[in-house]
């Protein structure tokens, strides 16, 4: 084992919200610690091909996959001597004196005691029961993603997206970018869930959207070969006979993701089961800082929600953990920017239900 | 089943390097993960489950669900989908849960 | 229905499309943005001021059609890819549409190509007038199709003959 590591503050999690974390945090002047399992920071970003919505200071019409370079960029600038990346390393535990145990590629487990910890661990991909569903063919979107935009590799070559969310219909439409056909999208809403310019985009570059349908069923022999879909009726019963068969090798399940919230329970911060967020989300002030004064959380660990909020949640909990610690430089002006851009990225009817997942959080109805 | 060319991405690929999966030979490139590089090879099935022996393939390609378990190198229980590809890994389908002290 | 299928409404095509008299006038904007989403690069995009300053990150787009000179600069700007220009004084026969295209092969100019409508069923016959795909475009290039002027506000894609 070697010896303790004490940076002021850690980072667990590379991604938009980590990123920005770190990046406020070493403007005011901390040290950082980041630390990602990954190869190279950006976390989801690094398979986002597509221009991002929000306002411009969180990037708007920047490609995802452009971001991570420019957060890299800033923390050059800011200071590198500050900023200590510790990639390929996956954090295993957090323990009750707040020492963080991690396990680095091909070298020795590590413990580090920094004094605040910015858990900023994203969010995992919701599984769809169904018969079949564990078929060679069958895949997470995210995996989809992996495989064509990192990697270059096409998943198959006829696809059934399950999910019209946000990322059902950008995966859907990188498909196509990457020469593969999409047989169509289904989502058992009555309703499309993702922004409708993605889905119009795929409508017009000829992909069927089609709303109250599910998935019955998956076959093949040793992979994918078929789907049993069929649409549901307004309580979401399957409409006898309305069965239809589509000889695809893909399934793409893009069904919703959940907070990656193991390490918040281990650390035991206080959590609640709130749907509109995801799941179960840790408890936090405005300040982003949970339940454990030294805990912080910032992204999709805290709330599902675009990756926007999520680099603004991270300037909050990097501007706070840094505060605490004593770098206290214009920090009520800058939490009021950040807070106030917040507030706007969640104003439209698009946050109604983030705005209504925080209130329930915070003890409302 | 790579992508030739793309509208956005460039894709930098490494240099080829090639290893052997149950002893046939194939051919990636630096810096693409096995799984993937199993994946541009053609090979669908990864494992099998435990008690019904139903296949299982590439699912979360980020080391969490388990389906992508092989043996490398004569290391059992390796997350393929997250591990780099080397000059020469020998890589094997892996049945059961394997020996967890074998050692490379 | 919008929301159902992904395919605006005549209704809400209707709402944004110029006057005939705007039209008569040369190339002019079409927003196809029907949903309050936080994002506003196309008002950074414009410099003629033809979109409106937003108050909320939320708001629609509002365009002034006639402060639009149908430049085109906000197309690769909108991270929806749902803005495009059409030119209905092209010719007697055809007007002009310019659109995102984020596909390879990219379309050789004077190509025949069969134009699409929102749902992506071909409509008509088109040919590629020009395809720019200067740096400042970032990956997002923009066609411009030359389409019979009783397609204008329709044609919002293409597919290539022969080709996929």
């Amino acid at each position: 084992m070697t010896s303790l590591q004490k940076p002021e503050i850690a980072i667990v999690g590379g991604g938009p919200a980590g990123l920005s974390a770190a990046l406020s945090a070493v403007r005011q002047g901390a040290e950082v610690m980041l630390i990602d399992r990954d190869p190279a920071l950006g976390g989801q970003l690094v398979k986002q091909t597509h221009m991002f919505f929000g306002s411009r200071k969180e990037y708007a019409a920047i490609r995802g996959i452009d971001i991570p370079g420019k957060l890299m960029a800033a923390l050059e600038e800011e200071g590198p001597e500050k900023f200590k990346p510790l990639l390929d390393t996956t954090v295993l535990g957090y323990y009750d004196d707040g020492v963080i145990l991690a396990d680095k590629e091909e070298e020795q487990a590590m413990l580090i005691k920094p004094q605040k910890t910015i858990i900023a661990t994203g969010a995992a991909e919701k599984m769809l029961p169904f018969p079949g569903n564990d078929l060679p063919g069958v895949y997470g979107a995210g995996a989809v993603q992996t495989l064509m935009n990192v990697y270059g590799i096409k998943p198959g070559t006829r696809v059934l997206m399950i999910g019209a969310g946000n990322i059902g219909l950008i995966v859907s439409y990188q498909l196509l970018q990457a020469g593969v056909e999409v047989a169509a999208i289904i989502e058992g809403a009555p309703k499309i869930g993702g922004y409708l310019v993605h889905a119009t985009k795929a409508r017009r570059a000829g992909i069927p959207i089609k709303t109250s349908h599910t998935i019955k069923e998956a076959y093949g022999k040793d992979s994918v070969e078929g789907a049993l879909i069929c649409s549901l009726d307004e309580n979401w019963c399957a409409i006898p006979g309305s069965d239809l068969d589509m000889k695809v090798d893909v399934i793409c399940l893009a069904v919703g993701l959940t907070p990656q919230t193991e390490l918040l329970w281990q650390a035991g911060c206080e959590q609640k089961y709130i749907p509109e967020l995801g799941g179960y989300v840790p408890l936090r002030n405005e300040k982003m800082q949970t339940s454990l004064p030294d805990l912080y959380v910032a992204g999709d660990v805290a709330c599902i929600e675009e990756a926007g909020s999520a680099m603004v949640e991270g300037k909050i909990a990097g501007l706070y953990a840094a505060a605490d610690l004593g770098y206290a430089e214009k920090v009520e002006e800058r939490y009021t920017s950040y807070y106030r851009e917040l507030e706007e990225l969640r104003a439209g009817p698009t946050g109604a239900k983030i705005r209504q997942g925080l209130s329930r959080l915070n003890g409302g109805v | 089943m790579r992508i030739k060319e793309h509208p956005i991405i460039d894709f930098k690929r490494g240099k080829p390097v090639s290893f052997t999966f149950n002893g046939r030979e194939i051919t990636a490139f630096e810096g693409e993960t096995i799984a993937a590089a199993l994946h541009a090879a053609g090979v669908r099935v990864l494992s099998h489950s435990h008690d019904l022996k139903r296949p299982r393939g590439f699912f979360c390609a980020i080391g969490n669900c388990s389906s992508c378990l092989m043996k490398v190198n004569g290391a059992y229980n390796v997350r393929i989908c997250v591990t780099p590809v080397r000059e020469g890994d020998r890589v094997e389908m892996q049945e059961g849960r394997g020996d967890i002290i074998a050692k490379a | 229905m919008l929301e159902k299928t992904g395919v605006p409404d005549p209704e809400q095509v209707k709402d944004i499309t110029p006057s005939e008299e705007r039209l008569q006038k040369g190339p002019v904007v079409i927003v196809e943005c029907f949903q309050n989403i936080p994002c506003d690069p196309c008002r950074h995009a414009c410099r003629q001021g033809a979109i409106k300053e937003f108050e909320d990150i939320n708001d629609l787009p509002e365009v002034d059609h006639d402060l639009c000179n149908g430049c085109g600069l906000c197309i690769s700007e909108c991270p929806g890819l749902a803005i495009f220009v059409i030119d209905a004084t092209y010719s007697e026969e055809e007007g002009l549409v310019k659109m995102p295209y984020e596909y390879l092969p990219l379309p050789e100019e004077n190509e025949e190509v069969t134009g699409t409508d929102t749902e992506g069923r071909p409509i008509c016959s088109a040919r590629v007038i020009k395809v720019q795909n200067a740096k400042a475009l970032d990956r997002t290039p923009v066609v411009t199709l030359a389409v019979p002027r009783q397609h204008l506000m329709k044609v919002r894609s293409f597919v290539r003959k022969g080709g996929e």
